[in-house]
């Protein structure tokens, strides 16, 4: 017996004509086109329109608002990929510019982010006189630098560990640099890279509010955006308006993870190599919506196939020779020697010009001081880092082990993280101010305020991973209680939880800018500390002891990351990882 | 002979009418164990035999107390049981040691949860480590110590607070075979020579072989859902023989019997259905099996057990891809044999592209849901499905991870036949590319 089959219609003419799919979505991409164009040409208006068109705190204009700092944000993640390709890959690629680039790139995540700012405000207006788009830069360079950096390590460290076979492979197919970097090294470093873009997303929000109405000295800027919406009702002592901005943001954060990120992260799930693939695949609406109507597949289809042959041709870019080619000639090692000296000569140049700066202006009275006040920042960095894993690590535990709960938590963590806790700092302030409380000890929560979630979905996410045939042995040698804890959960989360902290004390030193002096209307608070000391400067716009403030905010920094975190960090990967 | 006076033995643990199911979103349950009786007495060693999908796992852990059953009584010293119970030890097949503990802390954390003194928790701590053959370990940490170390590491743990009843899921599945078989003797001469404080050992297993070498009685169990269909009394003294005819010759029985009662018992040959489970297997693994049927010295039928082994197959690899191939129609089951039918000599004999063409012709004819799935495409205008409109249909009768790994099977056998196609992006099947197939 055998079965007739059948022959079957070509289904290409179908596949032309619009499925139910095309309806809904379509709308939504004119709609995002339209809207993104609207917000380009405002950009294009010369610099008084800032000043003739004030920003009005008529709720009707948020979404417009609302639409700007999206933008902005967008074009910061445009420049931070552009700047990881390009950065990540000569790190990588030549061990000269990776024995500078790399160290360099470490600092850079150091400076808080807000201190940046100062300096390129000034700069980018000079650059663009007399047009909004220099203030727009400002504002966008700041984003860029609270994105950029996390990005570029992530990819930089993928191109370190592709595996030796798809790179014998390649080599083997005889592919070109440029085809190998589209072909493997790209698509290898995705699903690194895409997950930082999204933790660089969640902190980018609290930054564009920071960054958009800023006073440096003598030259005030005001973007049209939500931060400066909240400025302006700060400014106001407008309640009801704070409310809208909160509002706002909420539905801003809630559509640009539905519609950009959830989409990102489920197609790059392919790219994941096969071994490592464990848990379900992240799922998302929208990307199943574009995958499933036809009309927009097939008006994507030619950008897909250029972008396949730009990836294809061979183009030779003169990239320096990989290290394990790297000849050890005589002359590359004279090479080594006179970019090794000339390293040495350039920090040195540039230490002491930072130095001759700052002490032109600045005494070591002033220097000692601030080095004071850094510890005090230190001293609410600390704490409250502690108290919030005090609170969030038993939580995040016993949310963890429920995993109907972790999945309602968990969206709900990550969606707190993203929101920029800045925009919640004025019904803080009012209270405090109501009840007159010090300052020095009530605006230390707002630090950890925005960031303290980081720990709760780290912990989360570390219980709900922990091995169920742990927890039976558990259960059958009858270990409860402190033992429990000691012997069994908190070693099985401490990779996470570290993960969290990190995160989490990098975002408080950073939110110490903000959250140390806060204002109200004409009440104006501020705590002893660091953070408060680089505002004050700004505000006032005294350059050296700006750049004083941020070098030794930097230097502290990097110390609690070295002492503290690195070390802790190491142990969490060699002794208590699970496998 | 101590086996002979096996039903004087006090009784430890029993099970009477144990059901377990587990409710999927309010509709029916999807049962796991059914009816199940078994009673533990002091001094023997018990397995519990079956297949992936015997509930054997699940029955352990309601004896541990980890699970609960949804019916039935369970009574451990002629109480019944309320969650662990004290006196119930536990050896994984992943060990499940604690990585941050040292071996010494991991033997010692049952005796802390016990509340023993620092000083006794030393002293038998210790006592354990060399009962087991681990001294000079005690400071290594599980990373650093080989697989077969591991577990020895779990019986320390095990033994340590001197238990009444030994459970051990799989213990020896994770180990490579002449490890696995060292720990077995070890373990094995430990209790014949009444060294342990253990008065039973339960045993999970789906090795046949082990099952004979180690235990005194063993318990089949059926799959889907997990029924007691045999209970085998291994009369040999230890140490046993593998090679001894008797020896095979009960492994022969069981082989057959595993077989055998699926034939009896299921629905198989009297055909699938739509909503029927199917096991993951691979093509490949297929076209391997009846290529070597096919060849010397089998040509054409081979003793279960015999090439099982020879083509180092466990009962978990080598069952699925037989009753594939039977419901496919290209072997036959009988007595713990399997043979060749004509069309499965055929496809040995021929190239790729005629398998391809034999295998899509049983494969339409014999699994309904391939049959099915392409169906449904042929009537669709577009000639395109979505995976969830047969996720849901299959969901009605099997449990989600059922119906998932069901449907990836027949994509897969699909594929391979180039009936259909499948583009697991947007998980849609569609007749795409098939016709144009080279």
């Amino acid at each position: 017996m055998t079965t007739v089959i059948r022959p079957f219609i070509p289904a290409t003419a179908k596949r032309l004509l619009p499925n139910r799919w095309d309806l809904i979505a379509f709308p939504l991409i004119l709609g995002f086109l339209l809207f993104a164009t609207t917000g380009i040409q405002g950009t294009w208006a010369p610099i008084s329109a800032l000043q003739t068109e004030p920003i009005s705190l008529d709720a009707a204009n948020l979404p417009e608002y609302a639409l700007r700092t999206t933008l902005r944000m967008l074009a910061a993640m445009i420049a931070s990929i552009v700047f990881t390709l390009v950065y990540g890959t000569l790190a990588a690629k030549s061990r000269r510019a990776g024995q500078l680039l790399v160290p360099i790139l470490d600092i850079l995540q150091s400076v808080p982010v807000l201190g940046y700012i100062s300096f390129t405000v000034t700069f980018f207006l000079a650059l663009f006189p007399g047009r909004v788009l220099g203030a727009e830069f400002a504002a966008i360079f700041a984003i860029f630098t609270s994105q950029a950096w996390n990005m570029t390590f992530s990819f930089y460290q993928s191109l370190r560990t592709v595996p030796n076979d798809l790179k014998e492979v390649s080599q083997n197919l005889r592919l070109s640099g440029w085809q190998k970097f589209w072909k493997l090294e790209v698509p290898f470093s995705m699903p690194g890279m895409i997950w930082n873009m999204m933790m660089s997303m969640s902190g980018g929000w609290f930054f564009v509010v920071a960054s958009e109405a800023i006073t440096v000295g003598d030259k005030t800027v005001t973007l049209p955006g939500v931060g400066s919406y909240l400025a302006m009702a700060i400014s106001n002592k407008d309640l009801t308006a704070v409310g809208w901005v909160i509002l706002t943001m909420t539905v801003v954060i809630v559509i640009y993870d539905q519609f950009l990120f959830r989409p990102l992260v489920a197609w790059a799930d392919k790219f994941r190599l096969e071994d490592t693939m464990s848990q379900a695949a992240p799922e998302s609406w929208v990307l199943n919506l574009i995958q499933r109507t036809r009309i927009i597949q097939q008006l994507l289809r030619p950008f897909g196939k250029l972008l396949k042959k730009l990836a294809r041709m061979r183009l030779n870019i003169a990239l320096p020779q990989s290290i394990h080619t790297e000849s050890h000639s005589s002359v590359s090692r004279g090479l080594d020697i006179a970019w090794g000296g000339f390293m040495v000569l350039l920090c040195g140049y540039v230490s002491w010009k930072l130095y001759s700066f700052i002490s032109s202006e600045v005494g070591l009275g002033e220097t000692l001081k601030v080095v004071g006040l850094g510890f005090i920042t230190l001293v609410r960095v600390t704490l409250l880092i502690a108290l919030a894993s005090i609170v969030w690590v038993p939580l995040g535990v016993l949310i963890g082990l429920r995993p109907r709960l972790a999945e309602m938590i968990q969206p709900i963590a990550q969606f707190l993280a993203a929101f920029p806790a800045n925009l919640l700092f004025p019904v803080f302030v009012v209270f405090i101010v109501h009840f007159k409380l010090n300052p020095d000890i009530w605006l230390s929560p707002l630090i950890v305020l925005g960031t303290q979630w980081y720990i709760l979905f780290n912990v989360v996410a570390g219980a709900s991973a922990f091995p169920n045939d742990f927890r039976e042995a558990a259960t059958n040698f009858h270990i409860k209680g402190w033992q429990w804890w000691k012997q069994v959960m908190l070693p099985g989360i401490f990779p996470y939880y570290i993960t969290g902290a990190i995160t989490a004390s990098g975002g408080a030193w950073n939110a110490s800018i903000v959250s140390e002096m806060v204002s109200w209307g004409d009440d104006k608070l501020a705590a002893h500390g660091l953070g408060a000391y680089i505002a004050q400067t700004t505000a006032t716009g005294d350059f050296p002891k700006i750049l004083l403030g941020i070098c030794v905010m930097s230097l502290f920094v990097v110390l609690f990351n070295r002492l503290l975190w690195r070390p802790l960090y190491a142990i969490a990967e060699n002794k208590l990882r699970l496998n | 002979m101590p086996q002979e006076t096996v039903t004087l033995r006090q009784e430890i643990f029993s099970l009477k009418h144990v059901d377990k199911g587990y409710h999927k979103g309010g509709e029916e349950d999807i049962q796991v164990l059914d009816d199940v009786n078994l009673t533990l007495h002091e001094g023997e060693i018990v397995g519990l035999l079956g297949r992936s999908g015997s509930g054997k796992s699940t029955l352990l852990r309601i004896i541990a107390g980890l699970i609960q059953a949804s019916a039935g009584e369970v009574n451990y010293c002629g109480q019944p049981l309320n969650g662990p119970a004290e006196g119930v030890a536990m050896v994984f097949q992943t060990f499940a040691l604690f990585p941050w503990l040292t071996v010494l802390q991991n033997v010692e954390a049952g005796l802390e949860a016990l509340g023993v003194e620092p000083k006794e928790r030393r002293r038998r701590a210790l006592a354990a480590i060399d009962l087991i053959g681990l001294d000079g370990f005690e400071n290594a940490y599980p990373r650093e110590l080989s697989g077969g170390m591991r577990q020895r590491v779990g019986f320390a743990r095990g033994l340590v607070v001197n238990p009444t009843l030994l459970l051990m899921d799989e213990p020896f599945s994770a180990l490579d075979v002449l490890t696995a078989e060292t720990l077995r003797t070890d373990l094995l001469d430990l209790w014949n020579q009444k060294q342990l404080p253990i008065k039973s050992i339960l045993i999970v297993t789906h090795n046949i072989e082990e099952a004979v070498f180690m235990c005194d009685r063993i318990m089949v169990l059926s799959s889907n859902p997990g029924r007691v269909v045999a209970e085998i009394k291994v009369p040999f003294a230890h140490p046993r023989n593998r090679l001894d005819p008797v020896f095979r010759k009960m492994v022969d029985d069981i082989y057959a019997l595993m077989t055998q009662r699926r034939s009896a018992d299921t629905l198989h040959k009297v055909q699938l259905e739509i909503g029927s489970p199917l096991t993951e297997v691979s093509t490949n693994l297929m076209a391997g099996l009846m290529e070597a049927l096919a060849a010397a010295p089998y040509n054409g039928r081979a003793d279960l057990p015999e090439i099982g082994s020879k083509l180092l197959l466990e009962v978990d690899d080598l069952f699925p891809v037989t009753e594939t191939l039977e419901h496919l129609g290209f072997v036959e089951l009988r007595d713990g044999d399997i043979e060749l039918t004509a069309a499965g000599k055929l496809f040995a004999d021929y190239g790729t592209q005629e398998r391809k063409v034999l295998f899509a012709e049983h494969l339409l004819r014999h699994i309904p849901l391939a049959a099915r799935i392409r169906r449904v495409l042929q009537e669709r205008p577009g000639q395109r499905a979505p995976r969830l409109r047969f996720e849901q249909e299959l969901e009605d009768s099997l449990s989600d991870s059922a119906a998932e790994e069901t449907l990836d099977t027949v994509i897969s056998w699909g594929r391979y036949a180039e009936i259909f196609s499948y583009n697991d992006h947007t998980e849609t099947f569609s007749m795409e590319d098939v016709e144009g197939a080279q």
